[in-house]
């Protein structure tokens, strides 16, 4: 028998959409994004190519969890086309991203994971590309009861092991953990492979399990731990002094002598 | 007083067992929150000889824990967070600060929610708001396009700070006390840490001084040569936007961005980096920013304090040998 890797993913407003494309409304704390399609947050897209490169080498089932509200069907399907077998779908319009915090969302996961059956591995993003809280995961590991293993390039699966290269500041380490593990994922493990047409055309016949909130009888967003009072486009702006000479090299020049000048160096 | 609150700061060292200026700098923060929630301020510091370290920090007025252990001189997530909660579970209320570093993040996040208390992570400031003494967390969403001020339901609360949250605080008029703490260290088994694989003659990019930077526009390997030399020159490091990475000009640990690495150094050099919101939330906390750019409309100029005009190629060479020829 293979083994059963659930990838949670949550789908957000394509973050590399230019900044001016993001717009904050202050009233209603959230950020609107125009013209964006939604997409798999990239750090979760990475969590899901690192099982179907588990997938590669063992007989293994993957399962795709996610929540959300107005999901889009034709990411769900892409995503899936690339290598999932099942998809475990919270859908509820109470699943209000302004209003859901790390800790909520993972509580729903964890009820997701239950109607997943068993599993060994869970992989996900190391942090969403809207929040960027990077919570989810070990937070979920936490309702499940089950380890957790931070920011990997790489996951193998062997003899109910897994092993982890987690990224350090300047280099890896190799992790070791008995399973069932969470196990969440950094860019530096790689991009998701993008789905053939026949696969697109398949994916439409995989199995969806859909359930609501009270399907799955919680009780969300109530249960926040953190709120957001406020929310304001940021403010980076400085007073620049612009450099300049008769040539653009005396300018750099001139660059070196008024940083020397201002103490900066 | 209802907001009574000890605060803990999870304190780290460099290679040389130095504390981090962003440890001393979330004691600066720790002891302002300390000061306001009238509670005490402690230092909690792990790993292998570290006693200097705990009078380096003792200093600036942290009471400081010291569990000094072989078995705790590399960090095991498992391992750490049995030893820091054996501490935290003896208090009541509190706050516990930790660089948002690799260690302080996967450890705060293990810990909040065991305790099941409020976690802010990747944050760039915390105050204490009025009379009631909520604590308000400020932080960069959807990729430094947005920034949330946020407040935690529980009365006790986690939060990992970027690093020039603050300044490192000037010496305390009375020096913290320093307790080495015996603790019996269980081998957790759960997850064991095999080998490490780092480059410990590269300084970390989180960790320079000075960082020196590139966008598409160096067109090339030999471009990020050219910027190799002006760090070294200043004893700093080369960083990227994420276009030369994808490029394979330069590793992908070399990115600096919400994607990549966030740092905020002294200086901050961006050379053929036009400013994406993706980069400068990576970045905008740096000290001083300095950019090389040829179009003059480029964002990185708002967010600039010092800037030419001007092609690198033309612009940087001449800066270079200035500031080697000022420094020399």
């Amino acid at each position: 028998m293979g083994i059963h890797i659930l990838v949670c993913a949550k789908l957000v407003a394509d973050p590399e959409v230019p900044p001016s494309s993001m717009e904050v409304n202050v009233e209603e704390k959230r950020v609107i994004v125009r013209g964006a399609s939604p997409v798999i947050s990239p750090f979760d897209e990475s969590a899901l190519e690192a099982a179907i490169r588990i997938k590669e080498t063992q007989e293994a089932k993957i399962t795709l969890l996610t929540a959300g509200r107005n999901l889009s069907k034709a990411v769900v399907l892409k995503a899936m086309a690339t290598g999932v077998d099942e998809a475990i779908i919270a859908e509820d319009n109470a699943l209000d991203p302004a209003l859901l915090d790390s800790w909520s969302t993972a509580k729903i996961l964890a009820e997701l994971a239950k109607q997943a059956g068993s599993f060994d591995l869970i992989l996900t993003g190391r942090q969403a590309a809207d929040t960027n809280a990077g919570q989810v995961g070990v937070g979920l590991s936490y309702f499940l009861n089950i380890p957790a293993v931070t920011v990997a390039q790489k996951v193998e699966l062997a003899d109910n092991k897994v092993i982890v290269e987690r990224v350090l500041p300047n280099g890896f380490e190799v992790v070791e953990a008995s399973t069932p593990v969470l196990v969440t994922v950094g860019g530096e493990l790689g991009e998701l492979r993008l789905p053939n047409v026949k696969s697109m055309k398949a994916a439409k016949q995989l199995p969806q399990k859909n359930f609501s909130l009270n399907d799955l009888q919680i009780d969300v967003p109530g249960q926040a731990m953190v709120e957001t009072t406020e929310l304001t486009p940021p403010s980076r702006e400085r007073d620049c002094v612009l450099v300049e000479g008769e040539t653009q090299e005396e300018a750099g020049k001139y660059l070196a002598q008024k940083l020397r000048e201002d103490k900066i160096i | 007083m209802d907001n009574y609150r000890n605060v803990y700061v999870i304190a780290e060292v460099t290679d040389e067992k130095k504390p981090t200026e962003h440890t001393l700098e979330l004691v600066g923060l720790g002891k302002n929150l300390a000061k306001q929630t009238g509670g005490k301020l402690f230092a909690l510091l792990l790993g292998s000889s570290l006693r200097e370290a705990a009078e380096e920090i003792s200093i600036f007025g942290a009471d400081v824990t010291v569990v000094d252990n072989e078995k705790l001189a590399d960090y095991n997530p498992l391992i750490y967070f049995s030893v820091v909660s054996k501490f935290l579970e003896k208090d009541s209320s509190f706050v516990v600060l930790a660089g948002h570093t690799s260690l302080g993040e996967d450890l705060l996040l293990r810990l909040a929610y065991s305790f099941e208390v409020g976690l802010v992570t990747d944050c760039i400031g915390i105050d204490v708001e009025n009379s009631a003494g909520n604590l308000v967390f400020k932080r960069y969403v959807y990729g430094g396009n947005a920034l949330a001020t946020q407040k935690v339901r529980t009365n006790t609360a986690m939060s990992t700070l970027r690093a020039r949250v603050g300044d490192v605080p000037t010496a305390a008029e009375q020096k913290g006390e320093v307790n080495l703490a015996e603790i019996e260290i269980e081998e957790d088994l759960a997850i064991r840490v095999r080998e490490k694989e780092v480059s410990l003659k590269e300084l970390n990019l989180e960790d320079a001084p000075v960082v020196v930077s590139g966008g598409r526009g160096m067109a090339g390997e030999e471009g990020f040569a050219k910027l190799e030399d002006l760090a070294s020159f200043l004893n700093g490091v080369v960083g990227a936007t994420r276009p030369p990475v994808d490029a394979g000009w330069i590793s992908p640990t070399r990115q600096v961005g919400i994607t990549g690495k966030i740092v905020a150094p002294e200086i901050y050099i961006a050379v053929a980096i036009s400013g994406s919101s993706q980069h400068l939330s990576g970045m905008g906390e740096s000290g001083t920013i300095i950019a090389i750019n040829k179009d003059a409309d480029a964002y990185i100029f708002k967010t600039a304090n010092y800037g030419v005009v001007g092609k690198w190629q033309e612009v940087l060479p001449a800066f270079s040998d200035e500031v080697k020829r000022l420094l020399g």
